[in-house]
């Protein structure tokens, strides 16, 4: 098929940017998206132009690398799927396709459509993790059994790949469900009791100062999470923050 | 052969760790304030390693080439985690891990560093729990296991079909404590592009600022590197895009030796390429071997006709089909080891009866499997005289329930629905056991320089069983390295901040920029892909998975015809201080093109058939083994480590010859 792709090309982070119309021709409908970006990339680099920046890595949908805004949504039109995962079959012969970069202001432009989630690593240190070395000494791992329910849904929440497409996805730019996602996993362990108070204040803090929006409940990042984390996250969150707030 | 030392500790193998912990020499924890150590790449092994090194209180610096810890490669693996706990109290033990372990990689690995993996096995499963990692439990909330190719034990734990991934986030979680300490400095998207050696020492690296295109310099006590495999020295491989070897290529051309390059693990069940612009091939898990049955069309005209699109696979009946793995080995069948389903999959489609337009597919096939289990769950719901449609119905939920997110990820790939009609798969480039040489603490044939992970020559011999790679990437990182690395980090107590303004980091600098330079300045005719694409079909084609002396010697001229070309033509648009995408790909490329050619010279030194690596030349002439892989202990029984001398081909050879003391060497069969 003959594409229309109108691409958001920046050269860096200062740049002003804007939306460039390019052509692609004789594309499979096997491709998968990238696969279809690599297509256009040789063909700018045979006519010597430079190619098109974009994030990508394992391809696999779970290195959580990749990150374009398709048409209008987060990892494009299909569900439960990462932009490496997208397929070119999803689209229509002529279609003109538009793939912008995630956009929040938390998430500034590298260059053309790779941005900048560092915000996301600094609201993990902030708390994502439980205070436990390593010494070969910590005890065995069948000495706390944890109910099947609430390792399954621990390891739900734990699912999330930390790619951004709620942000991106969100109206308020929130960061809601990527941090109740990973205060979630640790809530529903016995483990993760001890720091529980502190976990949540801190994580929710710097996520605040990163300048995350806040939720209003639109769900629209739980509908664009290839990862299908849930809204009922955002609910526990709020809960241990309500909790971790009255305790101080 | 000094130089050569494996400096495996003396005494009773199961002693030999315990010991050698109780001996070496420790540095107290005011010192270790003042000792710097640079941890290079941050998967399973570098993340582990990092956390657990600023644990203990040394300055650690860790590069990381993507934008977090937590996009490394270790993240894809999907099956499980071995440890010998025997929670399941089938027999299992550290000896039956370290045994399966070694006869799995066909007696090539080194049994003392084997038997340490499996003591410390469990140890990983107890560290990842009080992380908080979600391994799957049991209704009695204790953790469960599952069975994985080649052992008779279920020792594999797991969490879903994402386990690298948890453990990954858990060892990222450790980095996170230590970086917001300040006791772990991150530098995400920075590339190591050459080691820095003092006096004969490691002593820093010079790494590129992705972003910014900055060369800079970091210097520290000691270098651990932890990069990962170099698969993608195939182009097509299961690896991530970024994937590369090059940390561990100019380690070697600085002194480190680089061990058994042609042990390369293919593995069977991936989903096949479709096309030219095929980028990366998907790996299916192995455990859909389980319950699927592999086959081909058991006359040539049916293969045609299924290629060419006139016949569908559940036309053909099932007398006319050739369950070619059942057929060959009996005993295994469907759950032989990777390598050999592999080459079995080769054979059927190279004499033509591959089932996908390529004609490099075979079937893996469910049907079976829905009516076993839809018969039973027909039984248990009581459910009298169900009809045929109702079986499959209930079999296809249970196979769903236990696939469903490869079965949904095979589908969106193929646009094909594996429920009704068998999926395609067919082998692909997975994993590397060869890698750079360590001996026991972990060292490379460079002072003060480590090596852990994939990137080493690592535990796995001539092949790797399944649920193997993150134990041993988890046990060089949290309980092996933490260890040797002190003993060699005790003399450096009173050295002081190693500087960066001298003549040794200038000259390095200076390599790594005049390379740059090339490249932006080259204006050639042709991208860097296309150079890597040319390599992948070489390699794939030469030294794959069938390698004979002819092929071989044919790589090596086709390889360095290749890296010349290259070199005259390869085009790098963009400029030097930027972020530069091709520019990242053109020197990961170069150092390919170099590995390659090693690697068909080894697989060309190593006249047998073991593990990954067969040798047309080397198979069974007759007996119930007739046209296997066979196997030479008499000459064979070492490991190769290649000093780099200029060209890849001037490469010298030493070996380290292998012992075995407390196994038996054995004809592995699978009949």
């Amino acid at each position: 098929m003959n594409l229309t792709l109108k691409i958001w090309r920046q050269k860096g982070p200062n740049d002003k940017g804007q939306m460039v119309n390019y052509i692609v021709k004789d594309i499979s409908e096997h491709m998968s998206f990238l696969e279809m970006m690599d297509v256009l990339n040789e063909q700018l680099v045979a006519k010597n132009e430079e190619p098109v920046a974009f994030d990508h890595d394992c391809r696999e949908g779970i290195c959580g690398m990749c990150s374009l805004h398709i048409n209008g949504e987060a990892h494009g039109p299909d569900r439960g799927i990462t932009t490496c995962q997208l397929h070119m079959r999803m689209f229509k012969d002529g279609e003109t396709i538009t793939i912008e970069p995630f956009r929040a202001n938390a998430f500034p432009v590298i260059k053309d459509l790779v941005v900048d989630r560092t915000a996301f690593e600094r609201i993990q240190q902030a708390g994502g993790f439980i205070s436990v070395n390593t010494s070969g000494n910590t005890q065995d791992a069948n000495a706390i059994p944890i109910s099947k329910h609430a390792a399954d849904e621990a390891m739900d929440a734990a699912a999330c790949i930390g790619c951004g497409a709620c942000v991106a996805s969100c109206k308020n730019s929130s960061a809601m469900l990527f941090v109740s996602a990973k205060v979630s996993q640790y809530a529903l362990l016995p483990q993760g009791q001890v720091e529980a108070t502190d976990r949540v204040l801190n994580m929710v803090k710097q996520m605040d100062e990163e300048g995350f929006g806040n939720c209003t409940n639109t769900g629209a990042c739980e509908v664009e999470c290839p990862k299908g984390i849930s809204l009922e996250n955002i609910a526990r969150m709020n809960r241990e923050y309500l909790v971790a707030s009255l305790k101080g | 052969m000094a130089k050569l030392d494996s400096k495996v500790p003396k005494g009773p193998i199961a002693d030999k760790w315990t010991t050698y912990k109780d001996k070496i020499d420790l540095v107290n924890p005011a010192n270790k304030r003042n000792i710097d150590v640079i941890v290079v790449g941050t998967g399973l092994a570098g993340g582990s390693a990092a956390a657990t090194l600023a644990e203990l209180g040394y300055n650690v610096k860790a590069f990381a080439y993507q934008d977090s810890p937590r996009r490394a490669h270790s993240i894809a693996a999907q099956g499980g985690i071995n440890a010998a706990k025997n929670y399941m109290g089938d027999g299992d033990s550290n000896y039956r891990l370290f045994y399966d372990t070694v006869k799995g990689g066909d007696y090539r690995s080194r049994e003392a560093n084997v038997y340490r993996l499996s003591e410390v096995s469990g140890n990983i499963i107890d560290q990842c729990v009080a992380q908080g990692v979600p391994f799957a439990r049991d209704y009695g909330g204790l953790l469960d296991n599952r069975s994985f190719g080649g052992v008779l034990v279920s020792r594999t734990f797991y969490a879903k079909g994402q386990t690298g991934q948890q453990l990954l986030l858990g060892a990222y979680s450790a980095m996170n404590r230590q970086i917001a300490r300040g006791k772990i400095e991150m530098y995400n998207r920075h590339e190591m592009l050459d080691v820095v050696k003092v006096d004969g020492k490691a002593r820093g690296i010079i790494a590129r600022n992705l972003i910014t295109g900055e060369i800079e310099r970091h210097s520290a006590h000691a270098v651990v590197i932890a990069t990962g495999g170099y698969g993608n020295v195939y182009f097509l491989s299961t690896n991530a895009m970024g994937s590369n070897a090059t940390a561990a290529w100019k380690i070697h051309k600085k002194g480190a030796y680089f061990a058994n390059p042609c042990y390369t693990q293919i593995h069977p069940t991936c989903i096949p390429r479709s096309g030219d612009y095929q980028s990366k091939l998907t790996l299916m898990s192995e455990s859909l071997r389980n319950d699927g049955r592999i086959w081909v069309p058991k006359h040539l005209e049916d293969a045609k006709a299924i290629q060419e699109g006139k016949l569908k696979p559940t036309q053909i009946a099932e007398e006319n089909r050739d369950y070619y793995l059942e057929r060959r080995y009996p005993a295994f069948g469907n759950l032989v080891p990777r390598d050999v389903a592999s080459r079995a999959a080769k054979e059927r489609c190279d004499a033509g009866y591959g089932v996908n337009k390529t004609g490099e597919a075979v079937y893996l096939d469910f049907a079976a499997a829905f009516e076993r289990y839809g018969t039973q769950q027909a039984k248990i719901k009581g459910i009298h005289n169900p009809s045929k449609e109702e079986i499959i119905k209930l079999g296809q939920a249970i196979i769903e329930e236990k696939y469903g997110n490869l079965f949904q990820m095979y589908e969106k790939i193929i646009a094909e629905n594996p429920y009704e009609t068998p999926m395609m798969i067919y082998p692909a480039t997975h994993y590397t056991m060869g890698g750079v040489w360590v001996d026991y603490n972990l060292m490379t044939t460079v002072p003060g320089l480590y090596c852990i992970g994939e990137a080493n020559f690592s535990d796995h011999g001539a092949n790797r069983l399944g649920a193997s790679a993150l134990m041993q990437g988890l046990a060089d990182g949290y309980f092996v390295l933490p260890y040797t690395i002190g003993d060699y980090l005790s003399d450096d107590i009173r050295t002081g901040k190693i500087p960066t303004d001298t003549p040794e980091f200038d000259e390095v600098e200076k390599e790594v920029k005049d390379r740059l330079d090339f490249f932006i300045n080259n204006k050639g005719t042709h991208s860097v892909d296309y150079f890597h694409k040319k390599l992948g079909k070489v390699m794939w084609d030469k030294v794959g998975m069938a390698r004979n002396e002819k092929h071989l010697k044919e790589a090596i001229d086709e390889i360095k015809e290749i890296r010349e070309d290259f070199w005259k033509n390869v085009k790098v648009p963009g400029g030097q201080n930027e972020f530069n995408q091709e520019l990242e790909k053109a020197g990961r490329v170069a150092d390919f093109l170099e590995l390659g050619e090693l690697f068909a010279l080894d697989a060309l030194d190593r006249n047998e058939s073991c593990g990954g690596h067969f040798r047309e030349e080397s198979v069974e002439q007759d007996g119930p083994q007739k046209g296997e892989a066979l196997r030479n202990d008499k000459d064979y029984a070492y490991v190769s480590a290649w000093e780099y001398k200029g060209e890849p081909s001037d490469a010298v050879l030493h070996k380290e010859e292998l012992e075995f003391k407390d196994i038996e060497l054995k004809t592995r069969s699978y009949k």
